[in-house]
């Protein structure tokens, strides 16, 4: 897929992954994994960035004697994923324009 | 290799980041690696599946602007004896205009590279309406048909290059900013890094 195409829909991926309960990095990652291609490498950027735009929050807490980051999503992140819908709405009908000269 | 010379090596590469940055980035492996043996895999296995630290470096310098590696850089470590701060006073009629010279030069590398870009664009347009001129030209001239069909020719030929300038111009483009961040990469990799054991 093309790299600014794969960027934007990992950071809302990225979101959803979190939108029901917060969630660790590893976690994410395995969440991600059987529906988009992510390594945990790929994922530290995206979690900065999503801090930084303010779309989540990280807080630490401590599991089995170490600490651990947990991303909650902000209410600007819930407002990202519902534009991601409507944006995503437009783009099938981009794909519909699209497939149907090849039929 | 073991969890803590997978970190102290990462720690190293990422030298000349700020403190924040590279406590954060440490952290970030450190938590993975423990979550990924805590399922199961092999201290080996939880590190060699992140990649190589040098990877990781790449990744991490791409979301973290020049201006801010380049301010670390210059931000003294420690405080400023007087003769230090008087030396710098003294210095500044030299210092200064370096500087501003070596960003001033560094700018205008970066707004090479668009203009260039947009010259591509601009000429393939001229070409696309100089062929469009001849083909209107072609009617609106009176010395007879024969002139009529070249002045067409010619127009159509015209076309025909622009949209073919057009495809290879898009790919220059794409090809010099690939360059251009590649270039900024290794900018960045010049001002951050120390030596690994």
């Amino acid at each position: 897929m093309e790299n600014q195409m794969k960027r934007g829909l990992l950071d809302v991926c990225v979101l959803a992954a979190i939108k029901n309960e917060d969630s660790y990095g590893y976690q994410i990652v395995k969440d991600m994994s059987p529906y988009v291609e992510i390594s945990e490498s790929t994922l530290y950027p995206i979690l900065r960035r999503l801090e930084s735009s303010m779309m989540l929050t990280v807080r630490t807490a401590e599991h089995n004697g170490r600490l651990r980051k947990y991303y909650h999503i902000t209410d600007a992140g819930r407002e990202r994923l519902n534009a991601f819908r409507e944006e995503w709405k437009e783009l099938m009908q981009i794909y519909e324009f699209v497939t149907k000269e090849e039929t | 290799m073991t969890k803590s010379e997978f970190l102290q090596n990462l720690c190293t590469s990422l030298h000349g980041l700020s403190e924040e940055d590279i406590k954060k980035s440490v952290d970030y492996y450190e938590e993975m690696i423990d979550d990924r043996m805590e399922d199961g895999k092999s201290e080996e296995e939880a590190v060699s599946g992140l990649g190589t630290v040098e990877e990781i470096k790449d990744v991490i310098l791409e979301d973290i602007p020049i201006s801010k590696i380049v301010k670390e850089k210059m931000k003294p470590k420690r405080r400023l004896k007087a003769w230090e701060i008087i030396l710098l006073i003294l210095g500044s009629p030299v210092w200064i205009p370096v500087t501003v010279a070596l960003i001033i030069v560094a700018l205008v590398i970066y707004l090479c590279f668009w203009i260039v870009i947009l010259c591509l664009y601009i000429s393939d347009f001229a070409i696309f309406f100089s062929g469009f001129g001849g083909v209107i030209g072609a009617f609106a001239q009176e010395n007879g048909f024969n002139t009529g069909l070249f002045l067409a020719g010619c127009g159509v030929t015209l076309i025909g290059i622009a949209i073919l300038l057009f495809f290879g111009f898009t790919k220059i483009s794409q090809g010099m900013l690939f360059v251009s961040k590649k270039i900024g990469l290794g900018i960045k990799r010049l001002f951050v890094g120390g030596k690994q054991k």
